[in-house]
Order: C-alpha cells, then structure tokens, then sequence
C-alpha cells in the first residue's frame, strides 16, 4: 500500500451520445507500484484506450479518479507521457527536433542547451535512432517513426509512461525487435509503464501484470494476472517454458471463453479474431 | 541537395536516353500543336467579325499593336528624361546666375503608358492582397480554434464572400472619400479605392481554408500538445500554423486568383489607374487599333494572372514542409 505509485480508484465514465450517457467504463480499481509494467489487454472497444486516456489526462472521469504519488491528476502533462498508436510525430520536424519539442518543453531553464543536446541523443540513442537524426517521419520506416515516439516519451522523463498499442501497426519481426528493445530499455530505466495490447505473447513476455478487461458497455477489470517469469527474458527460451505456456492459456481462456465476444461488429474482424483463435 | 542533383543529371546530355527525348518531345509537342490550332483558329475566326471598329483583330494585328505600345512607351520615357534635363540645366543656370534664387522642381506629368499601367495594376493588386493575407491567416486561425468564434462569424462570412467586386466599389469609394482626408496624401484615393475593393474580395479564400486548416488538425497531434503543455503561443507557432500550412496555400492562391481578377474590374468602372482603365480608354476611344490594343491588353492580363499563381505555387513549394503534396 505504502509504495502505491499510481492508483486508479472507483473510475467511472460516461460519453454523451445523442442517445443519452454511454458508460463506457464502470468502477475500474487498480493500484500500480512504482518501476510496475503492466499490460491490459480486452477486447475491441471493451475500453482500454478511454483507460489509458483518463491516466493521461485526456479525458476526464466521470466518477473516481487517478493518484499518482497521492496526488489527484486531471490534466495531461509530460510526467505522464503517452507513446500514441500511429506514432504521433509532427511531420514537419525531423527526428532530432521531434524529440527536442519535449525536451525543450519538460526541461526549460533546467538543462542547459549542451544537456538538453546530449538528453535528446541519449534517448535517440536508447532506441537505435542517431543514425536518422535528419530524417522526417515520412524518410523513415514504420517501426523507426514508433522508435521515436517511444524516445519522445522517454525524453520528458516521466512518472509513468503510457503506451497505446505502441506495436499494433508493425509487422511481426519488426514488432518482435521493438520488443526487444523495450525490455532491454526498461531493464535499464526501470519505468512505469502501462501498456495496451492486443497480442497475447507481447502481454506475457513483457509486463509484470496483466490486467483483462470486460467487454463494454460498462468495462471494468475482469482479471489480474501476475506474470513471475524471471527477467531478462528470451521469448525463444520461453517459447517452450511451461510457466509461459500456463500464462498465455490463462489470458486466451479470459479472452475467448469467458469474455467471448458475442456478435461480431465487423465480420472482417471477427474472422481474424477466429483465425486467431484457431492458430492459438 | 538531390534535388540539384537531379537537375543536373537531366542537364548532362550523355543520360538522355531514348525515353527522356520521347518524354521532352512530348512535353513540348502537344502544347505547341495547342498553341498553332488557337492561333489559327483565331487567324480564321477574327475575319469573319465584323465590328462597328472593322474586323476583330488577328494575331498578326495584335502583334503590331503590341510593338506599338512598346514604342509609345519607349517614347514617353525618353519625353521623361529630356524633361528632367531641361529643368535640371535651366535651374542650374539660374542658380549661377543667382546662387538665391528660388527654383522649382517639378514633377514630368506625362501620359501613362500601358506599361505605366500594368505596374500600377500590380503594385495595387500586390498591396490589396497583402492586406488581405494579413487579415485573413490570423483571423482564420483564431476562428479555426475555437468552435464558438467561428459559430458567430460564420454567417457573417457566407453572407459576405459571394459579394461582387462592382457592388462594394461604390461604398468603398464613398467611405474612402469621407474618411481619408489629408492634405498630403501618402496614397492616392484612387489607389486606396481599388486596393480596399480587392482587399475585400479576395479576403475569403485564405480566410475560409485558413480555417478549415486550423480545424482539421489531427487529434493525436492535439493530444501530443496536451500531453507536453505547450502554452498558447507555442501551441499555435508549433503544432496548428504548420499543420494548416498546405491549406493556407489553397486558399492563398485562389485569393490571389480573385485579386488580379477583382482589381481589372475594379479599375475599369471607377476609372482607376490601372490596365482596367486601359482597356476602358481603348474602348471609349474606339479607333481603328482599339480593337487590337485592347486584346492586347487581354493577354497581358492573363500572362500577370498565370505569373503570380506560379509565383505563389513556388512559395509554397518553398514553405511547405509536405515537399510530397502534389501541385498544379
Ligand atoms: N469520445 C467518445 N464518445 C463516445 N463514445 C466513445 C468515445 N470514445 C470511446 N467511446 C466508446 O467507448 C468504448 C471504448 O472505446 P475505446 O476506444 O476505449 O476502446 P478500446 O478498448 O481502446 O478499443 P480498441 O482495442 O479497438 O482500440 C467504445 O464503445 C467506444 O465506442
Ligand atoms: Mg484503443
């Protein structure tokens, strides 16, 4: 209880519809320590983005709130730094200067133009990007553009770092090397980071906790799941460790027995939704 | 730097390989055969009008007409100059004669030329479309930002963008007449009667895209000022002004377009100086050669128009950040 860092309390939220309220999620309680990764994982637009969104201050709660070190957050600001889905970068800056707004922003009369400088390689340099420091985010890859996001975020230095679906968009070694790369980054940083994802192996091989959520309307968290796998971890190693193989089956069990989506919104999805199923 | 690059390698003749003659054949065939048809359709065509000034002109006629203008200019100057010289030695001598004489210098009040002409045409359609840029961005940005402001103004726009040119030149003229009084005037009334009347006309386009540009500014991108709380002024400068650059230049070429358009009208009715008043002389004028002189003129006017939009089109390329946005 003591080393609470960021805790979720009774949070509940309504978006006017012209059907009248739409609670979107109902009494969501989560307490995350400090140096925590912790993933949430549900189905399509069970919620877990309006989550996110309301611990980074970009919506607000219609009921209960967020404590990060005790103190109620209802705003967006850099200590709670969000890594979008599509990466989010300003297409008119180049690398270097997308990360130098935040630095610039967080770190104004702090560092001085050498600091800031060698903070902003630093970062780049967490995420393998000095080599395009002068490209634009149209000059570079996918996977490079979500890279620098992540580096944005880690920039500003913060408190908790969120990440929406940050590997969503990417093909799947690119997203596998990304991985990679952040458990390598927070071994070293030891940030707090909620992630969203959809992909059940990222959830396991990368967070301290899985947290699953209940299909919307009025979301709440179903199950929490501890992930004791010692770190570093090797998702080849793992691949044939029976801890890893029983975690994985606990999510799929939650997400596709007992939290089974009934009818499919999009028939498209859905398939894809069973194929995965199939090959899971 | 690619760029230059590139310029260069279509330059070195040793790399023009059968596709890059093809490509330039092509490139300077079709517009030639276009420009021959036109001609000689309008070779053909002028000799069967018969005006109440003789036939309609033909390329032929419309060319000595234009070596005239060239001439008369060329004539006016070289009045110009011989004027100045005289003054200058008559005042020198009597300052010699007299070193407390008073001596008057005055200024040579000759003709306007058509080029006289055309250079007061786009000094003043230059100067009212800079006042209207100079409105328009800001004011757009400001009610592309806040859904309320734009909720009141909106109305106020629809109602005003679709008024001619001809209906607001009788009130601007009047207004300018009763509110611009000095003795010395910076800038003469006609001047300022036609630069407002463009300034008006040619507001909208930048104003509406700027706009538009302002408001459709991604959301992420938004988020991405929240999250790093950007003040206002940051904000503006950083995330909102270059998102909305590649709409701003919409609606600045078409204002630009309007512009040109809106002032030769505007010159023609009030008899302003200007390439409108030109062709309204030439006209009231009707000689032998008005016919000519005036489509002349009509050329002229579309070749300035054609000029300032890729005037504007190589600004854009040149400020705009998106260098993959297709232009024409
Ligand atoms: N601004 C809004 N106005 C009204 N309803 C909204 C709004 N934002 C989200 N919702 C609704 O809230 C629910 C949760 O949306 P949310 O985006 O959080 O889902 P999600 O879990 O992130 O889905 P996905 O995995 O597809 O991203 C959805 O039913 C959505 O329609
Ligand atoms: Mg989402």
């Amino acid at each position: 209880m003591s080393n609470t860092h960021l805790e979720l309390s009774q949070v509940s939220i309504d978006f006017p519809t012209p059907s009248g309220p739409f609670r979107a999620l109902n009494k969501v309680n989560l307490k995350i320590d400090q140096g925590e990764f912790v993933s949430l994982i549900g189905h399509s637009g069970c919620g877990k983005s309006t989550v996110l969104n309301i611990v980074a201050g970009l919506h607000q709660a219609t009921e209960g709130g967020i404590l990060l070190d005790g103190r109620e957050v209802n705003e967006p600001g850099p200590e709670r730094a969000v890594v979008f889905q599509n990466h989010s970068l300003l297409p008119w800056l180049t690398t270097y200067q997308n990360v130098e707004l935040a630095v610039k922003q967080v770190f104004r009369g702090q560092k001085s133009r050498r600091e800031m400088r060698e903070w902003i390689e630093y970062n780049l340099d967490l995420v393998h990007m000095t080599h395009a420091l002068d490209k634009r985010p149209d000059e570079i890859s996918g996977g490079m553009k979500q890279r620098v996001g992540i580096a944005r975020a880690l920039a500003m230095q913060p408190k908790v770092l969120l990440m929406d679906e940050p590997f969503g968009a990417l093909d799947a070694l690119t997203r596998a090397h990304l991985q990679d790369s952040l458990m390598e980054i927070q071994a070293q940083l030891g940030n707090t980071v909620i992630m969203i994802t959809h992909d059940v192996d990222e959830a396991v091989l990368l967070s301290d906790r899985i947290v699953m959520m209940t299909n919307g309307p009025a979301a709440t968290i179903g199950e929490v799941l501890d992930v004791n796998l010692s770190r570093p971890r090797n998702r080849i190693a793992l691949a044939d460790d029976t801890d890893y193989n029983h975690l994985r089956s606990q999510v799929l069990t939650f997400l596709y027995e007992k939290q089974r989506k009934v009818e499919p919104i999009n028939p498209k999805k859905a398939n894809e939704q069973q194929k995965k199923a199939e090959v899971a | 730097m690619s760029a230059a690059l590139a310029t260069l390698n279509r330059i070195n003749p040793a790399r023009w390989t059968v596709t890059v003659w093809r490509d330039l054949a092509l490139k300077l065939t079709f517009p030639a055969l276009g420009l021959a048809l036109f001609l000689g359709f309008w070779h053909l065509g002028a000799q069967q009008i018969n005006t109440s000034l003789g036939t309609f002109p033909g390329p032929a006629e419309v060319y000595s007409q234009w070596t005239n203008l060239v001439d008369e200019h060329r004539q006016e100057k070289a009045r110009e100059a011989e004027f100045y010289q005289r003054q200058q030695e008559r005042n020198a001598q009597r300052l010699a004669a007299d070193p407390n004489a008073e001596v008057r210098w005055r200024d040579f009040n000759g003709r306007p030329t058509f080029f006289s002409q055309i250079r007061t045409s786009l000094w003043t359609v230059m100067a009212g479309f800079g006042l209207a840029t100079v409105i328009a961005i800001p004011a757009g940005i400001i009610i592309g930002l806040n859904q309320n402001v734009y909720r009141a103004v909106n109305p106020i726009i629809q109602v005003f963008k679709p008024v001619s040119p001809l209906a607001w030149l009788p009130l601007v003229t009047l207004v300018v007449s009763a509110v611009y009084v000095s003795d010395d005037p910076m800038f003469s009334r006609s001047f300022l009667v036609s630069m407002i009347t463009v300034t008006l006309c040619s507001l909208w386009p930048t104003l509406i895209n700027t706009t538009v540009g302002v408001n459709s500014v991604s959301k992420d991108l938004l988020n991405v000022s929240q999250v790093l709380r950007l003040n206002w002024f940051t904000h503006v400068r950083r995330i909102i002004i270059p998102s909305a650059i590649p709409m701003m230049f919409t609606g600045l070429r078409l204002s630009l377009g309007i512009a040109w358009m809106v002032l030769i009208a505007a010159e023609m009715l009030a008899q302003n100086p200007g390439l409108g008043k030109f062709v309204w002389d030439e006209f009231q004028n009707g000689s032998s050669d008005s016919l000519g002189r005036i489509c002349v003129a009509v050329l002229v006017i579309g070749f300035i128009g054609y000029l300032l939009d890729r005037a504007m089109l190589a600004l854009q390329g040149w400020v705009n950040w998106d260098k993959t946005a297709v232009m024409r």
